[in-house]
């Protein structure tokens, strides 16, 4: 068995992006499963940073260097671009303060690969829209006064939010889990609406190449 | 696999040795443990450090006197534990300048044939991590799997990666700090200020008289109060009286946490040398990592080797933000780092008193740096 066989679907997608041998830093990588699978598969050079003792013992255990921190505090312990690939899975939107994550990201990494859950997608809206009652979905599981998640964003919001912290998203793949749950895939049209969740790499602004994204955003 | 009962013994640096200071000691005797079985290749070698008041015995069992005795850390390292003496070989040695088997102010000085008392020269955490250097060459451990340690133990397991950055493949730094605080500092002075105080103390030359047990054991003491915290305090003893219902309206030991340090200040007397307390807290005042270095992460940028960082999140002596600088500057190296704080309410002391929430971190970082250091090997063979 090897890593790739137990990862996540959304984060074989991200591991997907990472360029072989790459310093990649996993903020709230849990127990690992993607580190794991991006050193044993992609050679790459990796580190984490997980909040629960859970997940840092598991880390331990495939042999992974990971340290604790909140990442609202910043990653003060991590020098300036000293990361090709900062990874953000699904964090984004439980952080107290999501520009500094953002700001911080672009600091020590020279890319970002952030995944979050669009609050944008057809059925959320029309969960609010319809039933006027706060959205419960496969991607957002939880009601709203027990959740986690304390910051939604859509895919639009989502590249204001990074503008305005001196990034620019160089692309974005937003994403629907396939019918049989096995899986995900690329929505191709109508993303804002259709997405469930979206995974964007982002630079900072004095990196990023000279071209707009990629997809057209409803 | 049984493992063998643990060995203990004693060994001669050959050559004496000269300090940081510069001042030599023709002659040391290093008392010292060993648990479990050295592989063939010797790659199975953990060396554990003590802290200031522990001692060679870190696993329990026969100790130097063939009495079965609970080891320090029995928790943590023995048949089965984390540190697995069934897996691995760990060494524990008493400090240079101990009072428990190696060299120390109590020992004879071989000029004089008289104990050194305060003709002992200052000895510093790297000095101990010297002669634990030589002790390995003698037992044929050219590289350790781990060097570890709490408290001041976590001192010397630093300053050893340090000055020999080729001989361990990690390091565990427990409940400890790259360099004292102000606040820990003022602590040991007031400690030190009351055996040298203590009309018993002589200069130090008490051998004869005995010891200054007054001053040993306020500064003891002290050091209790700054191993437990608040809470621990207010749980374990809360305000109970201890044999009475009321106060008594006299200068007696009332309440139960009096009691508990004048009898932890009584134990400690029986058993520790008051000029080992004076050179063991002056050795942890002195130590400073980044000493000699611009920066922490230049001073252990050389240090090619895995780190597991552990700090407790009650313990104020040695607080998490100095197990953080640590980090932080083994992460600007570039260093493999891994680091927790453990949830705990037991102060300092939680280093001795949490070995299940600590054994979940140190047995898979020992079994990963293990499994590394395996291919590793055999990458070389092949």
């Amino acid at each position: 068995m090897t890593a790739a066989q137990f990862l996540r679907s959304d984060l074989r997608f991200i591991g997907g992006l990472v360029p072989e041998g790459s310093r990649v830093l996993d903020l709230g990588c849990g127990s690992g499963e993607l580190l794991a699978y991006l050193r044993d598969e992609r050679g790459c050079r990796v580190r984490g940073v997980e909040l629960t003792p859970e997940g840092i013992a598991a880390s331990i255990a495939r042999g992974l260097s990971v340290v604790q921190d909140d990442l609202d505090r910043g990653l003060a312990g991590f020098p300036d671009g000293s990361f090709d690939v900062v990874i953000l899975s699904q964090t984004l939107q439980i952080v107290r303060n999501p520009a500094l994550v953002l700001r911080e990201m672009l600091r020590v990494g020279s890319s970002g690969i952030l995944s979050f859950p669009n609050f944008g997608n057809w059925r959320v809206r029309g969960y609010l829209a319809f039933r006027g009652r706060m959205p419960v979905s496969r991607s957002i599981p939880h009601s709203w006064y027990d959740t986690p998640n304390i910051h939604h964003t859509t895919i639009k919001d989502f590249r204001d939010f990074v503008q305005a912290n001196g990034g620019v998203v160089v692309r974005e793949m937003p994403l629907a889990p396939d019918i049989s749950g096995a899986g995900i895939h690329a929505v191709r049209f109508a993303a804002n609406l259709r997405a469930e969740l979206a995974v964007a790499i982002v630079t900072s602004d004095r990196s990023a190449p000279d071209q707009p994204p990629n997809h057209t955003i409803a | 696999m049984g493992t063998p009962a643990g060995t203990s013994g004693s060994f001669s640096l050959p050559e004496g040795h000269t300090l940081l200071s510069g001042r030599r000691l023709e002659t040391i005797e290093v008392a010292h443990e060993t648990f479990g079985t050295l592989d063939a290749g010797g790659g199975n070698a953990i060396l554990i450090c003590h802290a200031l008041s522990g001692d060679s015995h870190v696993a329990s069992g026969p100790d130097a006197s063939g009495q079965p005795r609970a080891g320090w850390w029995g928790d943590i390292v023995g048949p089965g534990r984390a540190v697995d003496t069934d897996r691995y070989f760990v060494v524990c040695a008493n400090v240079l300048g101990g009072c428990s088997g190696t060299t120390g102010p109590g020992s004879t000085d071989p000029a004089t044939g008289e104990p050194y008392a305060l003709r002992f020269p200052l000895v510093t955490i790297e000095d101990m991590a010297d002669v634990f250097a030589t002790l390995l060459d003698a037992l044929g451990i050219d590289r350790l799997l781990a060097v570890a340690g709490g408290s001041m133990g976590g001192m010397q397991a630093l300053a050893f990666a340090q000055r020999y950055p080729k001989r361990c493949a990690s390091v565990l730094a427990i409940a400890t700090t790259w360099r004292l605080g102000a606040q820990a500092i003022a602590f040991n002075e007031v400690g030190r200020t009351a055996i040298l105080g203590d009309p018993a103390f002589k200069g130090g030359d008490y051998y004869e008289s005995g010891q200054p047990g007054h001053g040993l054991a306020i500064a003891r003491m002290i050091g209790h109060i700054t191993y437990l915290s608040d809470d621990s305090m207010r749980e374990k003893f809360g305000r109970r009286l201890r044999e009475r219902e009321e106060h008594a309206f006299e200068f007696v030991s009332e309440f139960e946490v009096e009691s508990y340090l004048a009898y932890q200040g009584r134990k400690f007397v029986e058993r520790f040398d008051a000029n080992t307390y004076l050179y063991m807290t002056k050795a942890m005042d002195y130590f400073d990592l980044s000493a000699g270095f611009p920066t922490l992460a230049d001073a252990v940028a050389d240090i090619d080797a895995r780190f597991l960082v552990l700090s407790f999140s009650s313990d104020w002596l040695f607080p998490t933000y100095q197990s953080r600088e640590l980090v932080d500057a083994l992460q600007s190296a570039g260093a493999e780092v891994s680091f927790a704080e453990i949830e705990s309410p037991y102060g300092h002391d939680a280093f001795l008193l949490e070995p299940v929430e600590q054994a979940r971190f140190v047995a898979p970082f020992l079994a990963s740096v293990c499994a590394d250091e395996l291919a590793k090997r055999a990458g070389e063979a092949a």
